[in-house]
């Protein structure tokens, strides 16, 4: 039978021409296909939904407008352009050729970092596939779908470098993909960040922001790794990513720009008020903050590894952006950790290599801090004092050398029972769920917001914001 | 765990001491249902037995296996209604990622040789349990196992693993850190789950291993179930084996006091046991002394008895004796083994252990003496029984002359009464098999048993030193005019000896004949892995286990050799 590979699965890594790669796929594809329908958003299979596909990885390729019902969606295999000449950018082979095939030495730990990035891909979109149901907005829902489509894309991306790179191996770990389930007793996705769904669309930003934030942060310092179709896929990827963590930042800033029209409309900023109103108020915001923040740190893992140092030093996961630091063999120096000791925190000094996480954590924690400015000014420019603020990267861990330490949002060491008092108004409470649950009220008139969220500057390529972007049957 | 206490408090040193309690436990819960006792390993990251590193992921360290094997010892004795342990974790998605990396890093070759020696005992210790006592195990391995956690699965009769699609069982010891899985992971895998030799080559330089279809269908686990029916089919085994227990104790058990032990410069000191080093000659003396007063003879008087009945308070003050010198004192590189006692009260204390050997806790504590004549047989120390006059190596006490590389026994030519005698009972012919199932004494004339059923028509004799050289008992039998100075110039020159060489001349002289899979784990594996721990590709400055977790790389020597 003959296929048009380039008309069916975009992509510029010569599918036509591999047939290796045919084979795999043509096996794999209707699992995915299968499981889309099963796991992903299905009741909204039928509906047209305004979606960009990427087919091609230049300027005008990688942004392709149209409608389309998602179970047709062209998922491709895109990788960024190579950089001719590339070279490896830090640890032990420093400056010399990147690998254009994976060694055999680094076989296993480069299948367990993309099985583990591979596997959060699916999950998501696992996590979220009944929001569509209390989508305030059109405009909302098809963003929804975006993000759903292009983490299947993701998938993809890791499915094809398993397939391409890693024999009989690759091809069953590429079924295991989509095998696991998020939150599936029996079959859990390998993250347990992955497993919690998401229930309401607060969540949805916030996970947005937040988590899909260390997506970025893991691939950009996979874009840094010395096996070249890795960093030229996860540099693709980057600019899709990207797209996520706007669907957060804009998200979260609708909702605070809501919360303030209301708090000046009733003129108060009382909470219950602000509710009865069907909006908001901003310290349930920061509950939900202090929840997503925390557990997205873990999937930093701990703050002193030997992974993270082997990673390093073999030339398999760089620091992201490494280019802006100067040593890039990190042999020397050493990196201070906070690590608890009794009632207070003291500093450690630890081996650079082994603090990579550690200094990835770093620079999430630095870029999770811009958003909140733009808000907090926001609600200066509005007349208010309250201020968002992340809490400590102390807080609440489950993962390193803070997991099950009692501290309070700021970080301080506190007793155990006064943390058990103290968590249920630092973090959303059950009212506070039950709360954000009635909010959610589908809302399917183009142009429309549900009440709590104000709508967006503009909407998607240059469409007006009450533009049909999802056409529901 | 704790550092043993010390009498003299001018002993700076630090002892290990191998002492516990479930009330103390830091890293294991045991908990007794009727015919179930499950232990559930909870790895206490900061209690590791020495600082440096930290216990993380259900990784041990000897403090964690000290308490295994206590918790084990509670199981036979103080549980006699036991039928079947279950071996879990307390943690989700983690069974146990086997012996600390950093532990090792940190510690001498002398410690990790120690270390995994006594690790080996302990799973030995599981599977003698289950042949001898039919006590079974269950690893009910309930997230990722890896190197020595699998080796402690694989010391079960069965193997039972959560199938998450996530979790994985893997040996990762030779690609992650240049190593073997030595303690006995990579001799069980071929020799008592049968996997075939080319997947068990994969297997083990796979670092991130297989999951649970791929381990089931390899024969590395024996049943798999999914994590909601996990507790069922944990239940399910708990019942298929309790049901091939030939367990037969009930009632009320026999508690094990802790040792009555003092400490000091001389030595340590016990109540059937002294053993005192002289550190300067490094020889050290162990007597163990023969009943003191009338022992019960009947199955209520012992149990009444209880640990105080010779045989058991002995055995374990024998015990934590071996297990004392060979981590507190590694240059006593020579034990000189006497006994001191009446024979008669040593022979009717084995007709006794003959007579109910049916009831369960005779059953135990002979289990218990031939687990500890099997500690003396692979001690890496140069041991000389040495029978001279008030000795009582009879019965159950000569297997510590026949476990010993030579003995030296006094003649009297001149003074027949009081020349020391040894003799033989039931109990040297088949009680206390040794780790390859042959007795000491078939062992000692190389499986020919000829000379051995010669020897098995002088039970209940008391041979003096002319019938037992006859016999082929003993060594050397210097008359009292050349005693002293035969035995210390046999002594002497011994410990003049290169050490090194010394134990593998041992350990090959101490197992003659064939092969069982507990002797390939202690002679093949141990010496190459022995090998390896002192090679510079293992622990050299850019050894693969100096290396590990720093980031660095190792740099390995290429040659083959």
């Amino acid at each position: 039978m003959a296929i048009d590979y380039s008309e069916r699965i975009p992509n510029n890594v010569n599918l036509a021409g591999d047939k290796t790669l045919q084979r795999a796929l043509e096996h794999w594809q209707p699992h995915f296909l299968d499981w889309w329908r099963e796991m992903g958003p299905n009741e909204f299979a039928a509906a047209d939904v305004y979606l960009r596909t990427a087919i091609g990885v230049d300027a005008k390729g990688w942004a392709h407008y149209g409608s389309t019902r998602m179970p047709d969606y062209r998922w491709g295999i895109f990788l960024a352009d190579a950089v001719p000449d590339r070279t490896i950018g830090f640890g032990d082979l420093y400056g010399q050729p990147v690998w254009q095939q994976v060694p055999g030495e680094f076989r296993s730990q480069f299948r367990r970092l993309i099985v583990t990035q591979g596997d959060t891909e699916p999950a998501s979109v696992e996590q979220q596939h009944l929001l569509g149901h209390s989508c305030p907005s059109l405009y909302d829902l098809r963003n929804l779908f975006q993000v759903n489509v292009e983490e299947g894309r993701h998938l993809w991306a890791m499915v094809y470098l398993l397939h391409a790179y890693f024999g009989r191996d690759g091809r069953e770990e590429a079924e295991e993909l989509l095998a696991r389930h998020s939150g599936d007793l029996d079959k859990p996705r390998i993250l347990s960040t992955f497993n919690e769904p998401i229930e309401d669309w607060l969540s949805f930003y916030c996970f947005t922001y937040f988590t899909d934030r260390d997506g970025k942060f893991q691939l950009k310092s996979l874009a840094e790794s010395s096996f070249d179709a890795l960093s030229r896929t996860c540099r693709f990827m980057l600019t899709e990513e990207a797209h996520h963590m706007f669907v957060g930042e804009t998200g979260i800033g609708r909702v605070i720009k809501r919360t303030l029209e209301v708090m000046a409309e009733l003129g108060t900023d009382n909470p219950e008020a602000i509710r009865r109103h069907g909006a908001v108020e901003l310290p349930l915001l920061q509950r939900y903050f202090n929840f997503w923040f925390s557990s997205s740190l873990d999937l930093f893992g701990s703050e002193v590894s030997s992974n993270a140092a082997n990673s390093f030093a073999n030339g398999i996961k760089g620091r992201p952006d490494e280019s802006q630091y100067e040593d890039h063999v990190a042999l020397e120096g050493s990196y201070d950790i906070a690590v608890p000791e009794g009632d207070h925190a003291k500093e450690e000094k630890v081996a650079m290599r082994s603090a990579m996480n550690e200094v990835t954590r770093a620079a999430y924690v630095r870029d999770c801090e811009i958003g909140l400015k733009r808000w907090n000014i926001q609600m200066k420019r509005a007349g208010h004092d309250f201020q968002l603020a992340l809490p400590s990267t102390r807080f609440r861990r489950s993962i390193g050398a803070w997991a099950n330490v009692p501290t309070d949002p700021a970080g301080r060491i506190i007793s155990r029972e006064a943390y058990d008092r103290g968590l249920p108004g630092w973090i959303p409470s059950a009212e506070d769920r039950a709360h954000v649950k009635s909010l959610m009220q589908r809302v399917t008139a183009p142009g429309k917001m549900a009440s709590w969220l104000a709508p967006p500057e503009r909407g998607i390529n240059n469409l007006p914001v009450d533009y049909e972007y999802v056409h529901l049957c | 765990m704790s550092a043993a206490q010390q009498t003299d408090p001018a002993l700076a040193r630090t002892l290990v001491s191998f002492d516990a309690h479930p009330d103390q436990y830091s890293h294991w819960k045991l908990a007794v249902d009727g015919a179930v006792a499950t232990l559930s390993m909870n790895v206490n990251e900061d209690k590791g037995l020495r600082p440096g590193y930290k216990l993380k992921l259900n990784s041990y360290d000897l403090g964690v296996d000290i308490e295994l094997h206590d918790a084990l010892q509670r199981i036979r004795f103080e549980h006699p209604a036991v039928r079947i342990v279950v071996l879990t974790s307390a943690r989700e998605r983690m069974f146990c990622s086997g012996a600390n990396i950093y532990m090792l890093g940190l510690s001498t070759h002398g410690w990790k040789v120690n270390f995994c020696k006594f690790t080996n005992e302990t799973r030995n210790g599981m599977e003698d349990s289950s042949r001898h006592s039919g006590l079974k195990f269950l690893a009910a391995v309930n997230g990722t196992v890896a190197g020595g956690g699998y080796e402690l699965a694989l010391a079960c009769d069965e193997i039972l693993m959560i199938d998450d699609r996530s979790s994985t069982v893997s040996l990762p010891e030779l690609p992650l850190l240049g190593v073997l899985p030595g303690t006995g992971g990579l001799t069980r895998v071929t020799d008592k789950r049968k996997v075939r030799r080319d997947l068990a080559d994969v297997f083990c330089t796979t670092s991130e291993g297989v999951r649970a279809d791929r381990a089931k269908q390899w024969k590395l686990v024996d049943h798999t179930a999914k994590p909601q029916a996990f507790a069922q089919a944990v239940a399910d085994r708990v019942a298929a084996l309790t049901a091939q227990s030939g367990r037969t104790g009930s009632g009320k058990g026999v508690m094990l006091p802790p040792l009555k032990r003092s400490i000091d410069d001389a030595g340590y000191h016990y109540e059937h046991v002294d053993a005192t080093v002289d550190r300067k000659t490094r020889v050290a003396t162990i007597t163990i002394h023969g009943p003191k007063a009338a022992q019960p003879a009947d199955a209520e008087g012992i149990l009444a008895a209880g640990a105080a009945w010779w045989p058991l308070a002995m055995a374990r003050d024998l015990d934590d004796a071996i297990l004392m010198l060979r981590t507190n004192e590694l240059e006593a590189g020579l034990w000189q083994l006497k006994t001191r006692g009446d024979i008669d009260a040593v022979l009717a204390v084995d007709l006794t252990l003959k007579a109910h050997q049916n009831n369960w806790f005779v059953h135990e504590v002979i289990g218990m003496l031939r687990r500890t004549l099997a500690r003396l047989d692979v001690t890496s120390r140069t041991l000389y029984a040495v029978i001279d006059r008030d000795s009582c190596f009879a019965g159950t006490l000569l297997e510590i002359a026949l476990a010993a590389d030579r003995s030296y026994m006094l003649a009297l030519p001149d003074a027949q009464d009081e020349a020391p005698r040894i003799a033989l009972s039931e109990l040297n012919f088949g009680t206390y098999p040794m780790v390859n199932r042959q007795t000491r004494m078939l062992t000692r004339f190389c499986d020919d048993p000829k000379p051995a059923d010669a020897v098995r028509g002088h039970i209940g004799e008391k041979l003096a030193a002319e019938a037992a050289a006859e016999l082929g008992l003993v060594t050397a039998t210097p008359d009292d005019l050349d005693w002293d100075e035969e035995v210390r110039i046999a002594i002497e020159e011994r410990t003049s000896q290169s050490p090194d060489a010394l134990t593998g001349l041992e350990a090959n002289l101490r197992f003659t004949g064939a092969e069982t899979m507990e002797t390939r784990i202690f002679a093949r594996l141990t010496a190459w892995q022995n090998w390896i721990f002192n090679r510079p590709n293992a622990v050299g400055e850019h050894g693969a286990l100096k290396v590990y977790g720093t980031g660095g790389k190792p740099k390995f020597n290429w040659e083959r050799i």
